[in-house]
């Protein structure tokens, strides 16, 4: 059998689930020309089709805002719930829940989680439902028109000169107060950084959570934002280079142990944490809350793993569920039998 | 004197957390063992400890089941409310009460039997705890003797209350002897009250509304239940959580089932939509309050149209309101629940049977029409014990509605979620997860055409309205259709729903007494089936008999059948308190009467 060069050219684009990256695309965006969170869901369709996900195997659960629009925008073969503002972790939460066998994402806006969603989000952090969530933080409501939200830095400034006095939510401090084992922040234009951290959340046992900042183009990406393009490629600080080097992956890739932690995922898989500047250690909560706290007030956009806990019991395990999705139990399995009834009713007579 | 043989009432007023439930349930266990008809209502405040609360039992050979307003027998324990409590009894009454309280009799038209309940529990236990819950049973052990409670019965039902536990069944059988041996002793009888053994119990159950919800979830093959606590609800989930745990596990004594304890019923409701979008049955359950959170994912649901089901034991709004009292004030929030043109299908189970049976086909109808289904119960089903035939086994397999698998896709080769291929306004559903290329879609609150792509179309989103309507007239013939006793003549109806049934049965025999001859018919579902609009059709004046204040059913009536707005009335009764027959007559009588003038 022969093969043409044009159809060797097109195998070589095909992942190891024999697909190629137009099959992890979605519909069209609408978002503003520029807008951080269009970048964002072109790194979700190069970690996805990097990886060799079968799109049909994922749920993507959003909220309202123009970030909670983007699960239209990727993965197409992949059902998707866009629900109502701020309630993605809920929704999330019930689907998983029904059907363990799904790989869960949910993107949702600075607005939708640290906002309306706070609470639901921080319970999910609590409950460790095992799923992808990412915010794409801009430090305001994009889709109603620029109002802060409550991740905008004290002293940051509305585009109409407005000052923002009250002090932000930070959700990965949050994320890691509140148990979350995988927490990370990245910035919507470093598709170096970002893409192996989606990757590992992908193969994390648990919630994996990521705050990604995501200029908008629109509303908040002026002098005297601290969101803008500008402000963050003044401020950010990558805590390390990060790699990730997939279970499947037969060769095994050469790092220097003198400068690269390499850090082991439930599956088989691992990240590289190549050392820059300073020394961060992912492992410490404590240090990792310190050293958040520390960059807020310095002002530094620390980004990278922040934290990172693989022995954390996720819902599903807290609940001893049984290993079968509850959506493939047929009525033998949840209706009791006869006996099982005249029972109950003999304990009411 | 004449006897009153096996129909009146007892009240029982004591104190919030003093351990009276289980002698009153002891008590009201006796006389359904003697094969007499009962059932038990306890009126309590919101509170943990402290506060009056009243349990009363109704003992009546016909069976009728309402609350009795009228006090026949009073068991006073309360200090604080003995003095309202006397005031109300009617002339011939009679009235226990316990010779430690600083009361002192002034009624001479009453039968008075004064005991002293605290000292003869001290006679059983010197622990000062365990003298507070036995005094309780001392007063069992008093009416005993004085109804003529067959020893046996009394016997059976200590056993079964302390469930064996031989200690707590000892102690008890101690208090309860002190209570015969007093009133055997000290007292003569001079009332006219009695019971009779008769063999009208036998088989059936004492159980409470929200464990025979429960019940229907468990068999209707709820998988996951969300919820957060709130009176009167609460005891739902927590009998399905015991009923679960029990029947519910797999071959490596895993769970097939989860409950989670959401944050709040937004979040309830929200785990509710996204197990139902992914495929399992699941449920909530709440009252008014959590209703109104649940108000936004109510209207996604029925948009997106994503099954679920919630359970609302109403209790008195709005607000707080009378957390721990009953009323049927959700049924208009709940009929149209959010924003938009919504309407959802609403069960209204009337009796502990139709609870379980409705817990069922509500995962059923939830799955077949793809929409959430309420069933609206209240506090005095709920959370009060009834007396019932045992529950029958269902016979009918589940029906999980229109989902497609891979191979049905594979077979039909083209998939729109929202396309009306059958006509009959319910389109077909793919599950997440399902391998087959065409199976995925995007269910969004924003609008979407057949293909569930966004749309802003205005032909589009109307066409979407359409169908969802088209789809609740499909479901007018697939909700249980109302109940119809005739015993009129075209003359009046009568018209009621959940809870208000008992009243309004009682009713019936008192108006023919009085000679109003009514037909009646009893609504069970939302929408309203078109029986509904023949029984007005057919009858010159409908009274429509509902526990809130402004005539919610009656509102929802007059807007779907404006032709018979005119001959519609209400009877209403929004105290709190369970309905009484007596309440439903007068106001009919009296209508009745300005109509016949
Ligand atoms: C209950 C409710 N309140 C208000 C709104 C209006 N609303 C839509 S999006 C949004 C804010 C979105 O902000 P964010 O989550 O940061 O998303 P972004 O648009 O910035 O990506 C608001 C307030 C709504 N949809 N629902
Ligand atoms: S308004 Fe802002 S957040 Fe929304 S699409 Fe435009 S740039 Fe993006
Ligand atoms: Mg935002």
């Amino acid at each position: 059998m022969t093969t043409t060069p044009v159809a060797e050219a097109t195998k070589a684009n095909l992942n190891r689930a024999g697909l190629d990256k137009a099959a992890y695309k979605g519909s069209k965006s609408t978002l503003c020309a520029g807008c951080g969170h269009d970048a964002i869901t072109n790194h979700i369709i190069t970690a996805f089709y990097e990886l060799g996900v079968e799109p049909q195997s994922v749920a993507k659960f959003s909220g309202i805002g123009c970030s909670s629009k983007t699960p239209a925008y990727f993965l197409s073969r992949s059902c998707g719930f866009n629900s109502v503002h701020g309630r993605m972790p809920a929704v999330a939460t019930g689907a998983l829940t029904a059907n363990r066998q799904l790989i869960g994402v949910g993107v949702s806006g600075d607005g939708d989680s640290a906002s309306i969603g706070l609470n639901h989000m921080c319970q999910i952090f609590r409950r460790n439902v095992r799923m992808l969530y990412i915010v794409e933080n801009n430090g305001v409501y994009g889709l109603t028109k620029g109002q802060f939200s409550a991740t905008a830095d004290v002293g940051s400034r509305q585009k109409g000169g407005a000052l923002n006095d009250y002090e932000p939510i930070d959700t990965c401090a949050l994320a890691i107060e509140l148990g979350c084992g995988y927490v990370a922040r990245s910035f919507s234009g470093d598709g170096k950084q970002l893409v192996p951290l989606l990757k590992g959340a992908l193969s994390h046992n648990g919630l994996a959570f990521i705050d990604v900042i995501s200029p908008c183009v629109t509303f908040n990406n002026h002098d005297g934002s601290t969101k803008s393009y500008d402000f963050v490629k003044e401020h950010d600080i990558r805590l390390h280079e990060l790699g990730f080097v997939p279970h499947y992956e037969e060769v095994s890739v050469e790092y220097d142990e003198g400068t690269t932690t390499r850090v082991d995922l439930p599956d088989g898989s691992y990240l590289t944490l190549k050392k820059l500047e300073r020394t961060y250690d992912p492992f410490d909560k404590r240090s990792a809350l310190s050293t958040l706290a520390a960059s807020r007030a310095s002002n530094e956009l620390l980004t990278g793993l922040l934290f990172l806990d693989e022995n954390r019991p996720t819902l599903d395990q807290r609940m001893k569920l049984t290993e079968r999705p509850l959506i493939e139990l047929t009525e033998a399995d949840l209706r009791p039998g006869r006996a099982v009834l005249e029972e109950i009713m003999e304990t009411y007579r | 004197m004449d006897t009153t043989l096996n129909n009146f009432t007892i009240q029982v007023a004591t104190v919030n957390g003093s351990g009276s439930q289980s002698a009153n349930l002891v008590l009201l266990r006796s006389i359904f063992n003697m094969g007499i008809p009962c059932n038990g209502k306890n009126l309590f405040p919101s509170n943990i400890a402290g506060l009056p609360t009243w349990f009363t039992i109704r003992v009546d050979e016909r069976g009728y089941a309402c609350r009795r307003k009228d006090v026949d027998i009073c068991v006073a324990m309360n200090e604080n409310t003995i003095d309202a409590d006397v005031n109300e009894l009617a002339p011939g009454s009679v009235l226990i009460y316990n010779e430690a309280l600083s009361y002192r009799p002034r009624r001479e038209d009453l039968v008075v039997y004064p005991c002293p309940f605290t000292a003869l529990a001290g006679k059983v236990t010197t622990e000062p705890k365990l003298k507070k819950l036995l005094t309780n049973m001392v007063y069992v052990g008093l009416l005993q003797e004085l109804l003529g409670l067959d020893p046996v019965a009394v016997e059976q039902a200590v056993q079964k209350q302390f469930a064996r536990k031989a200690k707590a069944v000892s102690l008890n059988l101690g208090a309860l002897k002190e209570g015969v041996a007093f009133a055997r002793e000290k007292l003569t009888k001079r009332d006219a009250f009695k019971v009779e053994r008769r063999d009208l119990t036998a088989g059936k159950i004492l159980i409470e509304g929200n464990a025979a919800s429960a019940l229907g979830a468990l068999f209707g093959g709820c998988t996951v239940c969300a919820w957060y606590p709130i009176t009167p609800s609460s005891s739902l989930p927590e009998a399905f959580i015991d009923l679960a745990g029990k029947h519910r596990h797999d071959k490596d004594g895993k769970a097939t089932y989860a409950v989670i304890q959401a944050e709040d019923e937004i979040a309830s409701l929200g785990m509710v939509l996204g197990a139902g979008w992914a495929g399992a049955r699941a449920m909530t359950s709440t009252s008014g309050p959590g209703i109104s959170l649940m108000t936004e994912f109510a209207g996604l649901a029925y948009f997106t149209e994503t099954p679920g089901v919630v359970f609302d034991v109403q209790r008195a709004g709005p607000s707080t309101g009378l957390p721990t009292r009953t009323a049927q004030g959700d049924i208009l929030k709940v009929a149209c629940l959010s924003h938009g043109d919504t309407q959802h299908i609403v069960l209204m189970p009337a009796s502990v049977e139709e609870c379980f049976t409705f817990g069922m086909e509500a995962f059923d109808l939830a799955d077949r029409f793809q929409t959430p289904v309420f069933v609206l119960t209240d506090l005095d089903l709920g959370m009060n014990v009834w007396m019932s035939d045992p529950f029958r086994y269902p016979e009918k397999p589940f029906d999980r509605g229109k989902v497609l698998s891979a191979s049905d896709l594979e077979r039909i080769g083209k998939f729109e979620r929202y396309r009306d291929v059958d006509g009959d306004g319910i389109p077909y559903r793919t599950l997440p997860g399902n391998p087959h290329p065409l199976a995925s879609w995007f269910a969004r609150g924003s609008g979407h055409n057949e293909a569930a792509q966004y749309t802003e179309k205005p032909a589009e989103y109307k066409r979407k309205l359409e169908r969802l309507a088209r789809k609740f007239e499909t479901a007018k013939s697939r909700v249980p259709a109302p109940i119809v006793k005739n015993g009129g003549d075209g003359e009046v109806g009568l018209l009621a729903y959940g809870t208000s049934h008992w009243a309004v049965l009682e009713s019936c025999d008192q108006l023919a007494a009085l000679g109003v001859k009514a037909d009646y018919a009893r609504l069970r579902a939302l929408p309203l089936p078109d029986a509904v609009e023949q029984f007005l059709a057919s009858h010159r004046r409908v009274y429509v008999v509902e526990q809130n204040q402004s005539g919610q059913m009656m509102a929802l009536l007059r807007m779907h059948f404006p032709a018979h707005a005119g001959k519609l009335r209400s009877i209403l009764h929004y105290d709190g308190m369970p309905l009484d027959a007596a309440t439903v007559t007068e106001q009919i009588a009296a209508c009745e009467k300005e109509s016949a003038n």
